[in-house]
């Protein structure tokens, strides 16, 4: 056992472990058909051949797709493609899948959505109209209906976004099969009618007509220079890379929403690979972000109500999908992001992604281990309540009880009756029949900004509340953000004056009755 | 003794950003006492390729985590990694997966 004083010898040998034997001989096959040169090594030491490769890639795809059987044929669904390796591997294969044979056919319908970042990551106006152009090639070979968007179209955005409209019911396997089956039946009268020569139906026709036809979203020119503006001094205004990032991330996803509402899609694809989803778990545990690890990481996210989020990527590690782009040449343009060449601790999310890749070079079963755990997170609502409040920001049921926080409760009126009183409206604007609670100072003194900080932040998420912490000023924030916070605020207080006005009430009918009762047996004694 | 070789050194997804945004670099390795192999040709690359940062693309001996190594398309971990010994005419390629997307 361990004693003090005494010596252990030489420390372990720096560097790698030994390399493993076996991989090193070029006469090692294909471990799957046993008679290809082996291309690529996968996981722990299999070697692949490029053919048995190519098998085994396009068959995880499509296999995480039908066993998780949320995509109806039929149904719109749009890619969320950012250029990058992962989501571009993604939209090949939606465009391999739907070119087969019948069978096998990918049935649904796509579409393709690209944001372009580049005000946020402070890309000169050169570049950014270089790298458009680049996007719009490739987007206009697809062959699918395309949507581009700026970033600064947040600021257009209207508060409804961050609304969580009425849920589709799910409906159990049953109806999935059910929904594969007719639409198959349809095709195939479909098929007997077009041969017999007579018209084919019109609802046929939507699923079928090329896509070409359906409009693409292209806006004529660079966003306006006002908002451009507006979100570069945002982005500055942000004093840590990780909350940068992290509202990034949130402002992409607003926008990839209202886009999919807008032109009726019910489902997101994004190419999150194995080894992102691995890091982003880890790094959501840090940033506070436990609660909701499993719609973070799983393979659906229907947080949104109406639009789920689907990952299909989600089985594939990053050295696979460099490799499938390698060999089969799938187009992808490099972009830089908001955090290229940021230094290893700039960020949590860059501390994270070095951490658990160096630990993967070690030991390769890293990844793949905190993969397996994510498999294994419940979707499960909060003591049974699935329909409480939900955070500004991130749109996840809250975990802070804004009862329990006695502390921010306190925070909040002791920082009233420091300030100064509300003024009375003197005849501006009709006072609203609630009374008190309205009376907060709303406006531009510094009370007022006070408040309506308070107001957003006791609306968010605990990591949400975190970022925020990095924000310093919430005017710099769009607008519909703060005028959400705003109407879900009054609605709130609205409701507790209700509450108290109804309870007045009752409280002067107890009192009557007791009076009148007094006032009758007094009648009879008399 | 090692005759000079020739090969095609290739950068992509996002390693090209080290190198002044040249993605293919065909270089003349000179002759040499050791034989050319990986570990000498980063060390190679590190003195006369690399611009700026170079942690970013190499720790230690060999390349940073997250970068891949194909020779001639190939997987370098079925070739030996750091001392696969270099062939004329090869051609080797650093492909970042840190720029995800």
């Amino acid at each position: 056992m361990c004693q003090v004083g005494e010596d252990y010898g030489d420390p372990a040998p720096e560097g790698l472990p030994p390399p493993r034997p076996g991989l090193r001989s070029r006469e090692l096959k294909c471990v799957k058909c046993k008679e290809g040169v082996p291309v690529v090594v996968i996981r722990a030491g299999d070697a692949f051949c490029r053919d048995c490769f190519r098998a085994f890639y396009v068959h995880k795809f499509r296999a995480v797709l039908g066993k998780n059987r949320l995509i109806f044929p039929g149904e719109k669904v749009l890619l969320a493609w950012s250029g990058g390796p992962s989501s571009s591997s993604m939209v090949w294969q939606v465009l391999e899948g739907l070119s087969r044979d019948s069978a096998k056919r990918l049935r649904f319908v796509p579409g393709v959505i690209y944001v372009d970042e580049g005000a946020a990551c402070g890309q000169s106006p050169e570049d950014r109209a270089k790298t458009v152009a680049e996007m719009k090639l490739i987007l206009q070979t697809l062959g699918f209906p395309w949507h581009f968007v700026a970033l600064e179209e947040v600021f257009g955005l209207s508060p409804s976004v961050l609304r969580c409209s009425a849920q589709e019911p799910v409906g159990a396997v049953g109806t999935y099969k059910v929904a594969v089956d007719s639409f198959l039946q349809q095709q195939h009268t479909l098929g007997t009618e077009r041969a017999g020569g007579s018209p084919s139906p019109a609802q046929g026709e939507e699923w079928l007509s090329p896509p070409g036809t359906q409009e693409s979203q292209d806006p004529a020119g660079p966003p306006p220079a006002a908002q451009t503006e507006a979100l570069s001094r945002l982005f500055g205004s942000v004093k840590t890379l990780t909350a940068k990032e992290e509202f990034l991330h949130t402002l992409r996803t607003h926008l990839i929403l209202h886009v999919a509402r807008t032109h009726g899609y019910s489902k997101v694809m994004t190419g999150d690979s194995c080894t992102r989803l691995a890091i982003k778990l880890m790094t959501s545990l840090a940033l506070g972000r436990g609660a909701f690890l499993a719609w973070d990481t799983g393979f659906s996210d229907e947080r949104h109500g109406d639009v789920v989020v689907v990952r299909p990527m989600r089985d594939h590690t990053l050295k696979e999908v460099a490799f499938y782009n390698r060999l089969f040449a799938v187009p992808s343009v490099f972009t830089p992001a908001i955090d290229t060449k940021a230094p290893e601790k700039a960020s949590v999310h860059r501390l994270m992604e070095g951490f658990l890749l160096r630990l993967q070079a070690q030991f390769p079963s890293t990844v793949s281990t905190v993969y397996r755990t994510s498999e294994k997170l419940v979707k499960a609502p909060r003591d049974g309540c699935a329909a409480g409040p939900r955070c500004l920001l991130c749109m996840c049921t809250l975990d802070v009880d804004a009862a329990d926080s006695a502390t921010a409760f306190g925070a909040q009126t002791s920082g009233f009756s420091q300030t100064q009183p509300p003024t009375p409206r003197a005849g501006a604007g009709a006072p609203t029949e609630a009374g008190g609670a309205q009376d907060r100072c709303r406006g531009a003194g510094p009370c007022g900004r006070e408040d309506s900080r308070a107001q957003v932040i006791e609306q968010l998420c605990y990591g949400c509340r975190a970022n925020m912490k990095d924000v310093p000023s919430l005017d710099l924030l769009p607008p519909y953000i703060l005028a959400e916070a705003q109407l879900r605020s009054q609605r709130a207080s609205q409701e507790i004056q209700e509450y108290l006005v109804e309870n007045g009430a009752e409280e002067m009918q107890t009192a009557e009755s007791r009076a009148w009762g007094h006032q009758e047996s007094g009648a009879r004694i008399a | 003794m090692a005759a000079p070789l020739s090969v095609e050194v290739e950068f992509g997804g996002g390693a090209e950003l080290l190198f002044d945004g040249i993605k293919k670099h065909q270089v003349t390795l000179p002759g040499q006492e050791e034989p050319w192999d990986i570990r000498n040709l980063l060390v190679w690359i590190k003195k006369n390729l690399l611009k700026e940062r170079p942690e970013l693309f190499i720790q230690g001996d060999s390349v940073r985590p997250g970068i891949l190594v194909l020779v001639n398309d190939a997987d370098w971990e079925l070739l030996g990694e750091l001392d696969y010994q270099l062939q004329d005419q090869d051609n080797i390629l650093f492909i970042s997966t840190l720029h995800g997307g």
